[in-house]
């Protein structure tokens, strides 16, 4: 028992450097959510947990306002995330054939990750980038004016 | 002095011979390399030697310049040709520029006083425009608020003060009581440019004279529709614009504290309005006292964690107290009970960036511009199957064929124009018969349609008006919060009809439960969302009724449906 809550005095600590700018205030849940994930890649439940703590609100309220937010993921997510645009602009322009076109190739269903860790692939609605539909996004970086073969190539280069 | 003096005056700004070369950093331009550009030019400016000749279309013929700066712009609207690079004072603008093409950009252009044709734009015609203000796209247009983009760079204070910037705040503070900043803007004739077109002068008097202790003001910057990206546009390339005039709107209503709520895909615009708050602080336009008037004003960015919803007014405000954004019934009005409780003035950052130019130049100079109900200028997204899509600002009163034939190109192949959305989800699509209508919030509302927050997708003949309407309601079901029965099940049952419309399964009597079922939800749900979420359905109806029937028979006119798999 002593190495766990070592491990977890460890984690405890972590998440006390995250969020140590936030006032301990209900208002801080959303940002500390943000924190962590961007910290940890997604929320675990020691983090709700924590932030329920630190910010004095139920973890049950922590948790729904988790999953309100599409923003939000509860599950670790693949290296990589893929995010197709579903925007009104990259609808027209055929979104659905790049979207299922990475379904196929990544061989997994929406939000899910590939069996080596590497992608999750979700949707997003308008990255801003609509004169270049159909769009899509991998971690930060926008990939526009795509086609079902180019943005199967371009999942490629992330591949190594 | 006129807004459009001020942006005259930033195109000459060559003090000394100084040529400025200003590379998109726009998301569009961003995402087609603009950065690499942006790198390959200083490197090479900085090797190049002092003495270098430019003089092509400038005023003065050719003269020696000795310093040559590149900067970053905020977008020009002119994505689908990015990268774009503007060079200055001459104002030409190259378009679809490459890591490849700096070199002939250095040699041609800076050295020799040559212009790189290769890089200007080429109208359908083959006519090639070497200014950015000739070009087609920019002539049917009137850009105020966003007079500023593509022509500062949006982490530059200094930038933004040069074109008379935090002029209005200085002239708001010590020469005008908040009752004379609110009513200047009521004379104005300013309407809400986040969808309702709701009279800002209006909404800021009645926060005005509620009596409190504290009040709050909010920019909201979480632009829902999905197909838009104007307010976007606006805060990551003109921050200090929406800073000044949230900080003239918090001295109109007595507020001391202001949030600006951005949408959680938008980092960069978070990134840019962090930065200019500092420098704000820095130079004194936030904070105590500011230009010594007494007042004191603080302001701060709230993230949204993505959910449409957010954007509605009652929603945000309960994201920003830190809980799951879901409406309010209204009843009290934000502006009587708001953020904790307290009045609260809420505001579309297209809005508040139309506030300094108020202030400064008076209300009859605002309001002879647009038409009599709704003065001003609108931005729009124009996108979808026009040639040149981007980022727009038209006058109001413009017709809809001018935007897409005049400004937009006309259509992007030779397939007939069918409709055009406006609005977003929770406008309307408009036929090809109502394009001559004046753009205005009453005028629009007429025919089903509303100018919205300034999503505008044109669509040609290919493209299936009942996929069309499914699309938004797909995007309703995803994002209605769930706390009222009509807008939750009810856009799902109306969700279902559509999807049996298109997959061949619909039932004879179809079409009408959607329609009855479109008036339940719009007139007993909560809140916006709800109350707006059968319009593209409604209008759709309305206008392309024979395609929703041939449905029923098992046809696809523009062959989306059926046989798509
Ligand atoms: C579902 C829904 C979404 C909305 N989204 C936005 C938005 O993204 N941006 C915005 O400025 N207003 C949005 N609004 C309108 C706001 O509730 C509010 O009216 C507006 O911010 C007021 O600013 P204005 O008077 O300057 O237009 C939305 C309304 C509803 C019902
Ligand atoms: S709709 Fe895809 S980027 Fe806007």
């Amino acid at each position: 028992m002593p190495e766990i809550n070592e491990e977890l005095r460890k984690m405890q600590n972590t998440y006390e450097k995250i969020l140590e700018d936030l006032p301990e205030t209900r208002e801080s849940v959303i940002p500390a959510l943000q924190l962590v994930q961007k910290s940890r890649g997604y929320l675990p439940g020691d983090g709700l947990e924590f932030i329920a703590d630190y910010t004095d609100t139920p973890l049950a309220n922590v948790y729904s306002i988790a999953t309100f937010y599409s923003q939000f993921y509860l599950e670790p997510q693949g290296e990589h995330t893929v995010k197709v645009c579903q925007g009104t602009a990259c609808h027209i322009k055929g979104a659905n054939e790049i979207y299922e076109a990475l379904l196929g190739k990544l061989g997994i269903a929406p939000g899910e990750v590939t069996p080596d860790g590497k992608f999750t692939l979700t949707t997003v609605r308008c990255l801003g980038a609509c004169s270049l539909a159909p769009v899509m996004m991998v971690d930060d970086k926008v990939y526009g004016n795509q086609t079902p073969d180019e943005a199967r190539d371009v999942l490629d280069e992330y591949r190594d | 002095m006129s807004e459009e003096l001020n942006t005259k005056k930033t195109q000459v700004l060559s003090e000394d011979g100084v040529v400025k070369i200003m590379v998109c950093a726009g998301t569009g331009c961003q995402s087609s390399g603009s950065l690499e550009v942006f790198d390959r030019l200083q490197e090479e400016i900085d090797d190049l030697d002092e003495n270098i000749k430019v003089g092509l279309l400038s005023d003065n013929g050719n003269e020696d310049i000795n310093e040559v700066e590149v900067e970053i712009s905020g977008c020009h609207g002119f994505c689908d040709e990015g990268p774009l690079v503007r060079v200055d004072p001459m104002g030409i603008l190259y378009t679809n520029v490459v890591v490849d093409d700096v070199e002939s950009i250095v040699e041609d252009t800076l050295k020799r006083g040559k212009l790189a044709e290769d890089l200007c734009y080429r109208s359908a015609d083959g006519t090639l425009y070497a200014k950015e203000e000739e070009i087609p796209f920019y002539k049917g247009q009137r850009r105020l608020v966003l007079g500023n983009l593509g022509e500062i760079d949006p982490e530059s204070i200094e930038s933004y003060k040069e074109t008379g910037g935090y002029n209005a705040l200085e002239k708001a503070l010590t020469d005008m009581t908040p009752k004379e900043v609110w009513g200047e803007v009521l004379n104005a004739g300013l309407r809400g440019r986040g969808g309702a077109g709701f009279p800002t002068g209006k909404k800021w008097q009645f926060t005005y004279e509620e009596d409190a202790d504290q009040k709050y003001v909010i920019a909201n910057c979480d632009e829902g529709d999905p197909g838009a990206f104007m307010d976007r546009s606006l805060t990551e390339g003109d921050p200090h614009r929406v800073i000044e005039g949230i900080t003239i709107a918090g001295y109109a209503i007595e507020a001391t504290k202001g949030f600006i709520y951005v949408r959680a895909e938008y980092p960069l615009a978070v990134k840019r309005v962090n930065k200019a708050i500092d420098d704000a602080y820095e130079n004194g336009y936030l904070g105590e006292d500011i230009f010594g008037s007494g007042f004191d004003f603080d302001l701060e960015v709230k993230r949204g964690a993505g959910a449409f919803v957010c954007g509605e007014e009652t929603a945000l405000i309960s994201s920003i107290e830190g809980r799951a954004g879901r409406p309010q019934p209204r009843p009290p009005y934000p502006a009587q009970s708001g953020l904790y409780g307290q009045p609260t003035t809420i505001n579309n950052v297209e809005t508040l960036g139309n506030v300094p130019m108020i202030i400064r130049n008076g209300s009859d100079w605002y309001s002879s511009i647009g038409s009599e109900n709704s003065p001003g200028t609108k931005t729009f997204a124009i996108t979808g199957d026009v040639a040149n899509t981007g980022l727009i600002e038209v006058p109001m009163g413009i017709t809809m064929r001018e935007i897409i034939y005049d400004v937009a190109g006309g259509m992007d192949s030779d397939r007939d124009f069918k409709a055009v959305q406006i609005g977003g989800p929770s406008g309307g699509c408009l036929p090809e018969k109502h394009l001559d209508i004046p753009l205005g919030f009453d005028s629009l509302q007429e025919v089903g349609a509303m100018v919205g927050s300034g999503g505008l997708v044109v669509m040609d003949e290919n493209s299936c008006m009942v996929n069309v309407a499914k699309f938004f309601l797909n995007f309703i079901q995803d994002e209605s919060c769930g706390k009222c029965t009509p807008c939750r099940d009810g856009t799902k049952r109306m969700l279902e009809i559509l999807e049996r419309l298109t997959e061949g399964e619909a039932k004879p009597n179809d079409i009408d439960r959607l329609e009855e079922l479109s008036h339940y939800v719009k007139e007993s749900s909560l809140c916006g969302l709800g109350q707006t979420a059968p319009n593209p359905v409604l209008s759709t109806l309305r206008y392309f009724r024979d395609e929703y029937e041939a449905h029923l028979e098992g046809r696809c006119p523009a062959g989306v449906c059926f046989d798509h798999e």
